[in-house]
């Protein structure tokens, strides 16, 4: 770079993608000092520290009852989610046939579709269906919106999969099904897993739906903060981010070095 | 040795055998569908259909939902306010996307995966942590707000504001705009700005006539999800605005949960999905024409 | 013919089989029989069938008309996992998250065999291709001629009665390719197996075969030995497949006993031939039985064609000339180094051949009369050409 206002251009567009950057990532932080406050009060930077709200979050039945609910419902819908999201980018890639483009765009409506629109659709629907507030209800909603995550990523692993080593199964003698079991999953099981992990995390964050959806008997994490928020000041809401912080973000790296070293080793 | 065409003795099958295969591969596919589409119904469909529904039939059959709604001057401020919001949002995005996505293409591959997972973490960090901690930051007496007096820039109300969800929206929907524009733009051919050049055009004519085109796909993709996103926006609107400057969704909501006005919260479900829609399909054309001038072009 | 009396391969017959993909014919009704134990190699340029008929054996493409027997047993309900054959691939399609031993003894698992009946098979079967150490390996970690040894092996550990082989050399170099040519043909002398080769290298099929089926267009031109091909083609486009021919176009015509061909301005005889009277046709020779003499000296007698030498190739153990005729098509000539003439670019010379050596065939539009060049040299002059048909056609 021998021109200096090229590399002073060059040096802006780093200063100020470090400032993106920190926009992108910061703002979050914040939950994690918050939640040692001693004072019961949002104001930041806290000036006492105690960790008695993450006592009080582990103590009280709501809230550990919040967190056990979005854990069980999150890998209940890990479980659905992929095995149907499996099952249908199986079909569309199986080979073209005609309205392959139209069933796809449709399978990943639920990221287009205004979540708010939907949770009160799902709302009145449930009412009628006695399904406020039960597992399966919440299993069913999140599912749908955890589908497209777990199409995009299986989609890819089965597009880079040889298509011959099936046939080759197949004159070796092995079925469908056990071809399917022996040489397609283990080969594809990146793309499923990572599938998995992305629909555990989707249902874990959700709160739109989850809020009209719930009932008294059955909120996830998400929902009790919210109505923490809105009710009163509560430190324990920051001990309960820096928790869902701590695990998203731990999961997400697994996924991306997971994914990561896959690729290496081919 | 040549083989004589007599029917083999023995086989009375006709001579005529129709691909076997055909019926039981549909079948198959569409078992392979059904769990999917099973939950996309009970999931989507229905619940869309059920607003569609209610928009048209409560409290009576007809249009006075919709006569309503458009009539009201309030309803159409909080709409014109709805669509501004996500508009604002959506510069904003861009404006602090693009340069980081071109970072993220120009950077060494280290640098390139630090960028990527800076990118990634808060795209699945939940709605509702990074909503809540807007609501710190931007809290009364808050840090930036005492930043911003620090700095000379007086006293700034910036929670229960527009601002102040303008500000929290474009930070949780930047990750939406990034990685689209990314998968785009990384697919850019280097060799072309290095052909550009040797052509005698100066990086900032590089740029701007061939850089900049080739973009715009990613870009549009990018806004596109980053708007759609917006306009059904409720926690960060809810949690940062207030009923004063509330959007769509925050009047959605209140029909429903307060008023059990399901016909008039089914009318903004639709004017929502509606206008989704008409922006897609706007888009779609869009993006076809241009894709048409490229490849003509090469063609 | 394999004259395995211990033969383990099965008998193979195809009965007007057809495959259509809408309005397209890929294989258009062909018959064709493999005896038990046979190396039959069906070959063909890109898109003649060849592969298709081989997919439809395996049972990976449905029969649109038709049928497959395999021992006289129609085949067409069984999927391909029932059909107990074997098939290597082009680019061998190893499993590569199983090691080279749990490769081949893959289709052991799928037929319940013990584990250590499993062991004993595939050390065999590895043993065959010459690879017994390397059971423990990953497919990654092989070169591509080890993989293909290890996909034969797999394909051959169960003792299939029928071996299908779809280019599995297609995709290695040279040097490789013969020596697994060579592997290839022991194997099928060691088992007794009925192997089904697809290849578009004539050579290859000529090394390998027992008989050859010569696809073109998704019908059979010509099936026989190597033999029976290269010296006696029944089509122009076997003549022209298998090894290289020269053709002397024109029309055919009756002459004593038999047809003919005419060409140019003067009467070519050969001693077989089956083209229609009156028909565009083209009389065949190889280019090694043309013999080469200067137009200076008295005509030759018999068949003699005038021509000009356009190019000189050198090959070493042989020279190719390239002859420009009357009428502006070109033959090759072939000379061995013992007979080199001397002859170069521009001469004007004689081509003979004798009646034997000669056939004539009938042209289709692909191989008719190519356009007269504006300004000739040499007139071109309508004439009678005679064939005297030889009865051992």
């Amino acid at each position: 770079m021998r021109n200096p206002t090229a590399r002073m251009w060059k040096g802006v567009l780093w200063a100020f993608c470090a400032l993106v950057a920190l926009w992108l990532a910061a703002p979050s932080l914040v939950v994690i000092p918050l939640g040692f406050t001693d004072k019961r009060s949002f104001s930041f930077p806290p000036t006492g520290w105690s960790t008695r709200w993450y006592t009080n979050f582990f103590q009280d039945p709501s809230w550990v009852g919040a967190l056990a609910s979005s854990l069980q419902v999150g890998a209940l819908v890990a479980i659905v989610a992929t095995i149907a999201g499996t099952a249908a980018a199986a079909a569309l890639t199986r080979s073209a046939f005609r309205g392959r483009q139209a069933v796809n765009a449709v399978l990943l409506a639920p990221m287009i579709a205004p979540v708010i629109v939907v949770a009160v659709g799902l709302y009145a629907l449930f009412l009628r269906a006695n399904l406020l507030g039960t597992t399966l209800g919440f299993v069913i909603a999140h599912s749908v919106l955890a589908l497209p995550f777990v199409i995009v990523p299986v989609t890819a692993s089965l597009n880079g999969f040889d298509r011959r080593l099936e046939s080759a199964a197949a004159i070796c003698g092995a079925n469908r099904w056990t071809t399917f079991r022996q040489v397609t999953l283990p080969l594809v099981a990146p793309g499923v897993i990572s599938g998995a992990l992305f629909a555990f995390v989707t249902s874990f964050d959700e709160v739109v739906i989850s809020l009209f959806i719930q009932s008294p008997y059955l909120q996830t994490l998400p929902v009790k903060m919210y109505a923490s928020v809105t009710r009163d000041t509560d430190p324990t809401i920051a001990a309960a981010a820096t928790l869902i912080l701590g695990l998203t973000t731990v999961l997400t790296l697994t996924i991306t070095l997971y994914i990561a070293r896959r690729n290496r080793v081919r | 040795m040549v083989t004589v065409q007599a029917p083999v003795a023995g086989s009375t099958t006709a001579d005529r055998v129709i691909d076997q295969a055909a019926p039981s591969k549909r079948g198959g596919r569409l078992g392979l569908l059904a769990p999917a589409g099973l939950l996309l119904i009970v999931g989507l469909i229905v619940p869309l259909v059920i607003m569609l529904w209610y928009a048209f039939t409560d409290p009576s059959v007809g249009l006075g939902n919709f006569r309503w709604y458009l009539g009201d001057a309030v309803q159409q401020r909080i709409l014109l306010r709805t669509f501004t919001t996500a508009v604002n949002v959506t510069v904003v995005c861009v404006l602090l996307g693009y340069p980081y996505a071109y970072a993220m293409v120009a950077a060494g591959p280290k640098l390139r995966a630090v960028l990527t997972l800076l990118v990634l973490v808060p795209f699945w960090t939940s709605l509702m942590v990074r909503t809540f901690a807007w609501v710190i930051l931007l809290q009364d007496h808050g840090p930036v707000r005492t930043l911003l007096a620090t700095l000379g820039l007086g006293e700034v109300q910036l929670i229960r504001t527009n601002l102040g969800v303008v500000i929290g929206m474009s930070q949780i929907l930047l990750p939406f705009f990034v990685m689209p524009l990314y998968a785009v733009i990384t697919n850019i051919d280097r060799r072309l700005i290095l052909a550009s050049s040797g052509l005698g055009a100066g990086p900032l004519t590089s740029f701007f006539r061939i850089w900049l085109p080739l973009s715009l796909p990613g870009v549009g993709a990018g806004s596109l999800i980053v708007f759609i996103s917006s306009l059904g926006f409720y926690v960060t609107p809810a949690l940062l605005g207030s009923p004063g400057n509330s959007l769509i969704s925050q009047q959605i909501f209140t029909q429903v949960n307060g008023l059990l006005q399901w016909g008039r919260a089914g009318t903004m479900g639709v004017v929502l999905v509606v206008i989704t829609f008409a922006i897609l399909a706007i888009l779609a054309l869009v993006s076809r024409r241009s894709t048409r001038r490229i490849e003509g072009v090469r063609s | 013919m394999s004259d395995n009396s211990i033969s383990q391969g099965a008998a193979i017959t195809l009965n007007k089989l057809t495959k259509r993909y809408g309005h397209a014919t890929a294989v258009d009704a062909i018959d064709l029989d493999a005896e038990p134990g046979e190396f039959l190699t069906l070959l063909g340029p890109s898109g003649s069938g060849k592969t298709t008929t081989l997919n439809m054996i395996a049972g990976f493409v449905d029969i649109t008309e038709g049928e497959i027997l395999i021992d006289g047993k129609p085949v067409y309900a069984l999927p391909p996992h029932k059909r107990n054959m074997g098939m290597v691939f082009q680019h061998y399609a190893l499993f590569p998250h199983m090691s080279v031993g749990e490769n081949v003894a893959y289709p052991l698992r799928q037929r319940r065999l013990p584990k250590s009946e499993r062991g004993r098979l595939v050390a065999e079967a590895l043993n065959k291709v010459g690879l017994s150490n390397l059971s423990h390996r990953m497919p990654r970690q092989l070169s591509g001629g080890q993989q293909q040894r290890v996909a034969l092996a797999r394909a051959i550990v169960y003792n299939p009665r029928v071996l299908l082989m779809d280019e599995p050399l297609g995709a290695l170099d040279k040097k490789l390719r013969d020596s697994l040519q060579l592997e290839i043909k022991r194997i099928h002398a060691e088992l007794g197996t009925t192997f089904v080769y697809v290849t578009h290298d004539q050579d290859e099929a000529l090394v390998l075969s027992d008989r050859i089926a010569v696809f073109n267009h998704g019908k059979i031109e010509q099936v026989g030995s190597a033999q029976d091909l290269y010296e006696r083609p029944s089509t122009i486009f076997v003549a022209q497949f298998v090894g290289e021919s020269s053709l002397f176009h024109g029309l055919a015509v009756d002459h004593g006993e038999g047809k003919g061909v005419v060409s140019l301005d003067r009467t070519l005889y050969a001693h077989r031939g089956d083209a229609r009277i009156g028909a565009p046709a083209a009389l065949v020779v190889r280019p090694e039985r043309i013999r080469v003499q200067p137009t200076t000296g008295v005509e030759p007698s018999g068949n003699a064609v005038r021509g000009r030498i356009l190019q000189e190739i050198y090959l070493g153990s042989s020279r190719k000339l390239e002859v420009e005729l009357g009428d502006g098509s070109e033959v090759l000539v072939r000379e061995s180094a013992g007979d080199v003439t001397a002859n170069r670019p521009g001469d004007l010379v004689w081509l003979t051949f004798r009646p034997e050596d000669a056939v004539v065939l009938t042209s289709d539009e692909s191989t008719a009369t190519p356009q007269l060049a504006a300004d000739d040299q040499i007139p071109v002059l309508t004439a009678q050409l005679a064939v005297q048909r030889n009865r051992s056609v």
